[in-house]
């Protein structure tokens, strides 16, 4: 069919019947986006080219750690084709080093990362030589006439080996990266006498952030200024720090960030392959592009996760928390790219979640190794953390032999306690955890679960029931300056947003979020829309480009709607006081006697008013303005939160373990989510159904699995499997609402509710189903081989009894 | 990512496409690409040209040969999934067919391309194997048989001689009293098997008059569970099946990897080969 007829009908069908006047915000609008990625029109990096674009290849090393010796790139060099060979001595004098924004404490060590590396690897996929050709091809073959000698070291895999006297070290100064900790209450007096401790070990598996999408730059140069076009979630950022590492002037630099197919965070970096794409540019005077292989991605997106977690947590026998202390090894890989180090840190608050206690110690060792450097993965950090107290609180149910929905009842903060201060210093201004469990465990079936499960463990079925909870919390709308600056990152958390009334009453929004799957076009036309009363279709959303959204902080975090929406909704009420003003003096009236309503200011008691769409032409004509009013209607807004926001639910997965095979099956997934108000409900259920399938796939699939050598394994899809729809149950989504205090929307973001909240509630209901065998805790992924192997052991152990 | 180099031919005939191939040891025949053209793009292999055979009508179709099915070497797993002949003739073909990869994958992938590629984790090979399905090769020396049993030689490599082409394969058919199953254990729906079992059941009054089991992903090659196959011959059905079934991996050799180590392999193929055999049965 017809690509511009699909286009047409999509475009058709979003048609909504609903009386005019009704609010955009709160109602299911199908994405503007959206008909014309179906049908292809797309502007990913890849698809965009420059004449006598040349095509970068990077040869990459095949060690884990080694000091290189020597490269010889005259063999490709030499070859048809090729433009041109470097390896990183060429680049030694003017590549700087990839940046840590975050220098989490005092002692935090920041080695030394050039894009390309000039004496040592430290990681397998690490870049030791590139080639410049006319095609891709050429490149690619021209790769293997570069010769390289290592002299290899050994590679440094394991966390806690890592952190003896005796390991070999990642950098110099030795393989700690940094350590913090964090107290409050008194935590011996908690555990002191406690009549019950639960003291666990989890293990955060290291995952690989998977965009539809892989990275592509292409950097091009007019002999004077840049242009850096990169599949990228922070175009703002990059333009910052690609000046400070490069030293190019910031002013002559231009980032565009076109259409971005995912990012999860993997994107939240400023990578060595767009640095160099950017000095090939400068050194080769022509347009270079680099667009990576699935493999490659593999080895070289940074990674996600790697944690080892040990928590312990003290408890009257009546269930309630006394205190709970944190020690965790992060595994930062070979380097502290962007965020690195502040990963783990985003759950140094979050542990404790939502529950009240007494004490509470979060400790956090990183550690580095030989491995892909780690960084914000979906959640980043708050995943990490719900997992270990949502699963603990599983433990401690199991513990007091109570229902684990009434061992948390009896600890978290009641509907009627907020705002509440949390035992970390949080304050938290809203939530109604009683409401969401409620409607969760109404929706699921609860008792009539349980009643199975019984009644499965009696006939001793093969087939085994289990249910997991995860009441969980985050911590969203990252993040108010103020408290960037406590925890020492290197940048602001406020967003920017202008809106602007084109002559003939259209609406040209600008935004510093950059949406890579968000829908943001679609949402910030219905805040803007319901702003100054314009439709919904008049209003166009511009973003990714800092020569268009001159100023930004761009998207993650869940921050996008909490912060960038809010800027726009901001900007536009500026716009419509202008507005007022102008249509004061048009009617001859004072301000204060026009009300607005429908997109039009009228004054009260009349029927004299002008339309906004009105007022938009006569401040483009400009033929009769009030004194101090601008031959403009457009403003703009900054936006800095008080403080972050405080999503939460109540997620409740019922599996089935085939206990002869392993094989673990979701039968139900329930989620009830309170993330405020919603500005659109449809794409709200998109991020959910997303996120959970993210959170579900660590609990049962993803793995990024390295060697003894430091090799990694999962190169491919065959190897790093992802779930797809036919592995996924149907998905039961509802909300409950207690609006947001902290922003004048009462939204909360949803970017990361799924994933932060299913992988516990997978893993839970994978132990509840295993637990009458002696098992209480099965590692991530719950792949079929380890339940098996976990099943084994246990039988094994009862008959050596 | 990018192969390397290569030459691309699309032969008309049969005999042009044995001549491109015998006159080019580093020739490679093309068939639905689903494995060759991976190999390349990861630059794990490097022939020197690729003789399409996807026009040559000798390789096409699925064909009702009285006593036994022809299926055409370039015949899709869709094909093989949806054809009549197939269904009716040798339906574990159809019902194993069904489970390969995913839709786009078995509109491309075929029949013939996952023998010759001898995959042992391919799904097919195991099913022709239990079925003593006998392959047609082609080459200018002319046309030779070669019984399932002799096919699968070592770990991707079949016994198919330099410029010798997999025309197709017969498939005898059962007669009557036969029931089929195919269980393949897989983390995701679209990934290959861990383990698969392919079973053929015989029954007579209550009882498995005669059983056929190959077993996927067990060894270098695609492997019969003979020790299975005895100990279940004229055996009642009942309970007794399951120790029957204890013998599956006798004298296998499942590789190691990331999905599962051997031991775990052997568990599966006992497990998976008991809901099999039962399934094939017809007892719940
Ligand atoms: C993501 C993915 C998942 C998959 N999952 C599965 C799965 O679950 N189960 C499964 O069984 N398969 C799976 N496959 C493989 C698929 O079934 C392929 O179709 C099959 O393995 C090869 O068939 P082809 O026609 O694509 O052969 P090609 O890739 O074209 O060729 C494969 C090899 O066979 C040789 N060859 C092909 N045809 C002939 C012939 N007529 N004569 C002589 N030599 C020939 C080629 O030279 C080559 O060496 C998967 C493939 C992919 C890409």
């Amino acid at each position: 069919m017809d690509a511009g007829l699909v286009a047409e009908q999509i475009a058709e069908s979003d048609q909504i019947n609903e009386p005019a006047g009704a609010l955009e915000v709160g109602r299911p609008r199908k994405r503007k986006e959206d008909a014309r990625l179906l049908t292809g029109r797309t502007q990913w990096t890849d698809n965009i080219t420059r004449p006598g674009v040349l095509h970068v290849m990077f040869l990459r090393s095949p060690m884990a750690h080694a000091r290189i010796t020597r490269v010889d790139v005259s063999g490709a060099r030499e070859l048809p084709g090729v433009v041109a060979a470097f390896s990183g001595q060429d680049f030694a004098a003017e590549q700087g080093s990839l940046p840590c924004a975050w220098p989490v404490s005092e002692d935090v060590v920041i080695p030394d990362h050039p894009p390309m590396a000039v004496s040592e690897v430290r990681y397998v996929g690490e870049a030791v030589a590139c080639v410049i050709a006319t095609d891709r091809y050429r490149a690619a073959d021209a790769l293997e006439a570069i010769d390289v000698e290592y002299e290899q070291l050994p590679a440094v895999l394991d966390m806690n080996e890592a952190l003896t006297a005796e390991s070999p070290k990642v950098h110099e100064a030795g393989n700690k990266a940094f350590s913090t900790k964090i107290t409050s209450g008194d935590l011996e007096a908690a555990f002191r006498d406690a009549p019950i401790v639960i003291d666990r070990t989890f293990r955060q598996q290291r995952l690989i952030p998977t965009a539809m999408e892989p990275r592509a730059v292409m950097a091009d140069t007019d002999g004077e200024s840049f242009t850096l076009w990169s599949s990228t979630q922070i175009p703002h950022v990059l333009r910052v720090m690609l000046a400070v590492v490069t030293g190019i002037p910031e002013h002559k630099i231009r980032v565009i960030a076109p259409d971005v197919g995912g990012g999860f965070g993997s994107k939240l970096q400023v990578t060595a392959e767009e640095v160099l794409c950017l000095l090939l540019a400068r050194k080769l005077g022509k347009p270079v592009k680099w667009t990576e292989s699935r493999s490659e991605g593999n080895l070289t997106v940074h990674h996600g996760r790697d944690q080892i977690q040990h928590i312990r947590l003290a408890a009257d026998a009546d269930g309630r928390i006394r205190g709970l202390q944190v020690a965790l090894l992060a595994d930062m890989g070979a380097y502290l790219m962007l965020v690195t180090p502040g990963i783990p840190l985003l759950g140094a608050s979050m542990f404790n979640a939502i529950y009240k206690m007494d004490a509470y110690e979060f400790a956090c060792t990183g550690v580095f190794t030989t491995k892909m450097p780690t960084d914000a993965y979906r959640g980043a950090g708050r995943p990490e953390a719900t997992f270990g107290i949502e699963r603990v609180m599983d433990e401690l149910a199991a513990e007091l032999r109570m229902d684990p929905l009434e061992v948390r009842r009896r600890n978290w903060i009641k509907h009627d306690e907020f705002p509440y201060t949390t035992i970390s210093g949080l304050t938290y201004d809203s939530g109604n955890y009683e409401a969401a469990t409620d409607k969760a465990t109404a929706l699921f079936g609860y008792d009539k679960l349980r009643a199975e499960q019984g009644d499965r463990r009696d006939r001793g079925d093969p087939v085994q029931l289990g249910i997991g909870v995860s009441t969980y919390t985050e911590m969203c709308g990252l993040a108010p300056s103020r408290m960037l600056g406590e925890a020492n990152y290197g940048a602001g958390g406020w967003e920017h947003a202008s809106v602007r009334m084109l002559p003939t009453g259209k609406v040209e929004v600008i935004t510093g979020t950059s949406p890579h799957g968000q829908g943001h076009v679609t949402s910030w036309s219905q805040i803007a829309a319901d702003a100054l009363g314009v439709p919904f279709d008049d209003v166009t959303v511009l973003h990714g480009d800092t020569a268009i959204a001159h100023k930004g902080m761009d998207t993650y975090g869940s921050r996008s709607l909490v912060i960038g929406g809010i800027a726009v909704l901001k900007a536009a009420e500026k716009v419509k006081d202008k507005a007022r003003k102008l249509a004061a003096h048009m009617l001859e009236c004072s301000p204060d006697d026009l009300e607005f309503a429908a997109g039009a200011f009228k004054v009260r008691g009349t029927d004299s008013q002008r339309t906004i769409q009105e007022l938009a032409f006569a401040a483009f004509t400009a033929h009769d303005l009030p004194e101090g009013v601008e031959a403009r209607l457009d403003s703009d807004a900054t936006f800095d939160p008080e403080n972050y926001s405080f999503p939460h639910g109540t997620h409740l997965c019922a599996v089935e373990v085939d206990t002869e095979t392993g094989m673990v099956k979701i039968r139900s997934y329930v989620a009830v989510d309170d993330i405020g108000k919603v500005v659109n409900p449809l794409i709200v259920e998109g991020q959910v159904h997303g996120g959970i399938a993210q959170g579900i796939a660590q609990a049962l699939f993803e793995e990024a699995v390295y060697d003894a050598d430091g090799n990694l394994l999962t190169t491919t899809m065959a190897d790093y499997l992802l779930p797809s729809a036919a592995d996924l149950p149907t998905f039961t989504l509802d909300r409950t609402e207690s609006p947001a205090t902290s922003n004048p929307l009462g939204v909360k973001g949803v970017g990361e509710a799924g994933t932060i909240a299913s992988t516990p509630a997978v893993v839970n209901a994978i132990v509840d189903a295993l637990r009458p065998h002696g098992i209480h805790d099965v590692e991530m992924p719950c792949t079929p081989e380890r339940v098996w192997r976990a099943l084994e052991g246990r039988a094994q152990e009862g008959a050596r009894r | 990512m990018i192969p390397a180099q290569f030459e691309y031919v699309r032969p008309g005939s049969l005999a042009e496409a044995s001549q491109a191939l015998a006159s080019d040891e580093d020739a490679k025949v093309l068939a639905g690409g689903q494995s060759l053209l991976p190999l390349l793009r990861l630059r794990l292999a490097y022939p020197s040209t690729l003789v399409d055979v996807g026009r040559l009508d000798e390789l096409k179709g699925v064909h009702d040969r009285g006593d036994h099915v022809f299926i055409g070497a370039m015949a899709t797993h869709d094909e093989v999934m949806r054809s009549d002949v197939v269904n009716a003739g040798c339906p574990l073909v159809a019902l194993a067919a069904a489970h390969v990869a995913d839709p786009a994958i078995r509109h491309r992938g075929t029949f013939g391309g996952s023998l010759a590629h001898a995959d042992p984790a391919g799904d097919m090979p195991a099913v022709v194997l239990a079925l003593d399905g006998v392959f047609v090769a082609r080459s200018a020396r002319g046309e030779r048989e070669i019984p399932a049993a002799d096919f699968f030689v070592d770990y991707l490599e079949s016994s198919l001689g330099p410029g010798e082409i997999l025309a197709g394969v017969k498939i005898p058919k059962l007669g009557e009293g036969w029931g089929f199953h195919y269980e393949k254990f897989h983390r995701t729906a679209q990934a290959w098997a861990i383990v698969g079992v392919a079973a053929a059941v015989k029954r007579s009054n209550g009882a498995i008059a005669e059983a056929r089991i190959g077993l996927t992903n067990m060894g270098p090659t695609p492997v019969r569970a003979r020790a299975t196959e005895s100990a279940l011959q004229g055996m009642e059905l009942g309970d007794q099946i399951r120790q029957a079934c204890e013998e599956a991996a006798a004298d296998t050799s499942p590789p190691s990897d990331l999905h599962a180590q051997p031991d775990f392999r052997r568990h599966l193929a006992r497990v998976l080969t008991h809901r099999a055999v039962r399934t094939a049965a017809g007892t719940p």
